[in-house]
């Protein structure tokens, strides 16, 4: 009988802060009669508020371009079939396909880059194998249900990670910033793009207590049709969550064993513990 | 399958089988946009509810929504409906039935002897004939009590579960939280945690830390850890301190099939639970949690729209005599119940058809952030349903779930409640708070100047097991 003994000492029972101490949880709260003080009602709102305007911030895809093009990633803008925010949260379906002007796109982006291959390997063919491979990791960039956690963390998250990748000789297909996306967005474009494993970077749903948590999501082989069980997730990444260094380990780490076993998700073993994935597919 | 019609002026309007005529029939919930089952226009909504107005209750009986032949729900509705409860309203139509739960001779008696004889299919029928009205005056003429330590339903009464989540299971995080929803008057329905890990190992740990909270300060609560049913069997097995046994239903086999659940296994569950013998008072021992939307998320919806199935859910909880059904209203998400409009219309029907049904319903009045909702339509479903008499609500601090990332309603919330309602928690748990001094002789908290004795015990007990 000694598991209450956890609890420290209360030297001061009148004081329900000491028990605020022990937990995230909002306890403790100072009340008027039964209600809420009106600086606690305040402080709840701020956070709702954040929350709110997170999910509907518009996602800026120029400067997520533009920070891309300066570390020397080319990109594409696509958007998912889901034409607005309205339409993106009541049809979870439509974000997780490609709008056809995006799969056009795609389609034609594909042929360029196929009929400039064979001109230069017509051109050189002793060099023409390595360059005819497929790209090993399409990255993707997805607002996600928080434009805010990509535009405060992905580009830091990548600055950390493409060094790694990098070092590990990985091909990187276009880098696809999407709008109104939802994970499985990742299958069609990863597939479109002939990748070998598709990394999507996603807002996650925002809560009280962060607005701004990033997920990453990785599926080895991607095609419409995969199912949550594929994937591996790394989330809460943001600043006060997991740090972008750490979470560039783990994305490398899981890559790694993806290749080397040849699948994502559940049976996807890595030493790391990971973090769980939050509710948001 | 059978046709029906309905002809609004120059246009006929066409519903293919029951599943049809009721989906088209219902209120506007993005998830039946999604399903692709809703009404294509505001007057073919209107239409169904004209032919659905004129269907005899008794198609319900003859015309099965989900083939018997292939649904364990379906087998339970029809094998276990009472004939001699449903006489009394066997010759009426969906819209007489509507006008009949209205009527002034109507009452609480009434609709408890009519209960076993009413279908989920049928309430579902009824509930779309409803205004926003209509489901809380009925809801408010019915009565449901249950009891384990406590008296859960008791007419102008409301309770409370206290949920006290923490993201990492952390005890001394979690003690807390239950000491600050003890010290605001919350936790007579249960004090309820969901785990953060689905292991039998935290489970147990956690039903310690409870059964030894209440032993020590002697509260008429009864506990639960909600983790998958299983799970509970297996602490049990172990010698897990176990009251309540928790699990996630919903209205068809298919879904119930995704949850890893089964009728069989719902009975093995209160069998085993009831073998324990620890309830005081009763031995109502299940606590359900339900939701529109949850077999089409599982894909396992038949084309039926979410409400209809909905009460199924409920047509499955009332065969295990359950302590506290909960609809955890908004916490889906807003692909199924778009607005705080949606969420409270489906808060409505839930607790209404749940009643009809003779279920305990309590509602967990909630919302995510990707909902367009917000704490004051929670304000507003919390004071409709306090009026339709919910069995209880949830007790969450600061209403901010902390490790399942969604609002709900605060300690604070049901004291409000308690206050413009006058409706005084469980007794057994208000005798426990006005002895203890949580709260004095008009029902009120004490102020927070003054220590309550619970937490000062609390501090001594602590303090001198402390090292």
């Amino acid at each position: 009988m000694t598991r209450l003994a956890t609890l420290p000492r209360l030297d001061c029972p009148n004081d329900l802060r000491t028990l605020a101490d022990l937990t995230a949880a909002r306890i403790g709260l100072a009340r008027s009669g039964s209600s809420l003080s009106t600086s606690e009602l305040l402080a709840f709102d701020r956070d709702h508020a954040r929350a709110r305007d997170a999910v509907h911030l518009p996602f800026d895809v120029p400067a997520i371009e533009q920070a891309l093009r300066v570390r020397g990633l080319d990109s594409m803008a696509l958007q998912s079939a889901a034409l607005d925010r309205a339409c993106y949260l009541q049809r979870p379906d439509l974000g997780r396909r490609l709008s056809s002007a995006g799969r056009a796109a795609l389609q034609t982006h594909r042929q360029s880059q196929a009929s400039s291959r064979s001109a230069t390997d017509a051109a050189d063919p002793d060099h023409a194998s390595s360059r005819t491979l497929a790209p090993d990791v399409a990255v993707i960039v997805a607002d996600g249900l928080s434009a805010r956690a990509i535009h405060d963390n992905a580009v830091p998250f990548l600055d950390a990670w493409l060094p790694l990748a990098r070092s590990q000789g990985w091909r990187l297909a276009t880098t696809v910033v999407a709008s109104q996306a939802r994970v499985a967005l990742a299958d069609e474009i990863g597939a479109a793009l002939r990748a070998r494993l598709s990394v999507i970077l996603i807002g996650e749903r925002p809560g009280l207590s962060a607005a701004d948590s990033m997920g990453i999501y990785l599926t080895y082989q991607p095609r419409p049709g995969r199912n949550d069980a594929e994937r591996n997730c790394i989330s809460n990444i943001r600043t006060g969550g997991l740090a972008y260094a750490e979470a560039a380990q783990l994305l490398t780490g899981l890559i790694v064993g993806a290749f080397r076993q040849g699948l994502s998700g559940v049976g996807l073993k890595d030493d790391r513990t990971l973090i769980n994935p939050r509710a948001l597919s | 399958m059978a046709t029906y019609r309905a002809r609004l002026g120059t246009t006929s309007y066409c519903f293919e089988g029951l599943g049809d005529l009721l989906a088209k029939a219902s209120p506007l919930k993005s998830g039946d946009g999604l399903a692709g089952v809703a009404a294509r226009s505001e007057e073919e909504r209107i239409a169904a509810r004209y032919a659905l107005a004129d269907l005899p209750l008794s198609t319900f009986l003859n015309e099965a929504i989900i083939p018997y032949e292939s649904d364990a729900v379906t087998r339970l509705i029809l094998d276990t409906h009472d004939a001699v409860a449903f006489q009394l309203v066997a010759s009426m139509t969906v819209g007489e039935f509507r006008d009949w739960l209205l009527a002034y001779e109507t009452d609480t008696a009434c609709l408890s002897a009519l209960a076993p004889g009413l279908t989920p299919e049928m309430v579902a029928a009824v509930s779309k004939l409803m205004r926003n009205q209509d489901l809380i005056l009925v809801a408010s003429k019915t009565s449901v009590v249950t009891r384990f330590r406590t008296s859960i339903g008791l007419p102008g009464r409301l309770s409370t579960r206290l949920q006290p989540n923490h993201p990492t299971d952390d005890v001394t995080g979690i003690a807390a939280s239950i000491l600050d929803g003890l010290l605001n008057g919350s936790g007579d329905a249960v004090i309820g945690i969901n785990p953060a890990t689905d292991n039998v190992q935290t489970a147990t740990h956690l039903l310690q830390l409870l059964d030894e909270l209440r032993l020590r300060f002697e509260m008429p609560v009864q506990s639960c850890v909600l983790a998958h049913l299983t799970n509970t069997l297996l602490a049990i097995e172990r010698g897990a301190p176990v009251d309540l046994v928790f699990q996630s239903i919903a209205g068809t086999e298919g879904a119930n099939n995704s949850f890893g659940i089964n009728l069989a296994l719902l009975q093995e569950a209160l069998d085993a639970g009831r073998a324990l013998g620890r309830g005081s008072i009763g031995n109502n021992l299940m606590y359900f949690e339900t939701g529109q939307g949850s077999a089409l998320s599982a894909n396992a919806h038949h084309n039926i729209d979410q409400q209809t199935l909905e009460a199924r859910a409920y047509g499955v909880a009332r065969q295990f005599e359950p302590l506290l059904v909960n609809t955890v209203v908004g916490f889906i998400g807003p692909e199924y119940l778009y607005d705080g409009k949606q969420i409270i219309r489906a808060g409505l029907e839930d607790h209404c058809c749940g009643k009809l049904l003779g279920v305990p319903m309590g509602c967990d009045i909630c919302y995510t952030n990707h909902a367009e909702a917000d704490q004051n339509d929670m304000d507003n479903l919390l004071t409709l349903l306090g009026v339709a008499g919910v069995n209880f609500i949830m007790g969450v601090p600061g209403a901010d779930d902390i490790m399942l990332y969604y609002q709900s309603t605060s300690f604070h919330d049901a004291n409000y409640l308690r206050q413009v309602l006058k409706r005084p928690p469980a007794p057994e748990f208000e005798a426990w708070l006005a002895r203890i001094g949580i709260i004095d002789t008009h029902g009120r908290l004490a102020p927070p100047g003054l220590a309550a004795p619970l937490l000062q015990a609390l501090a001594q007990q602590t303090g001198d097991e402390h090292p």
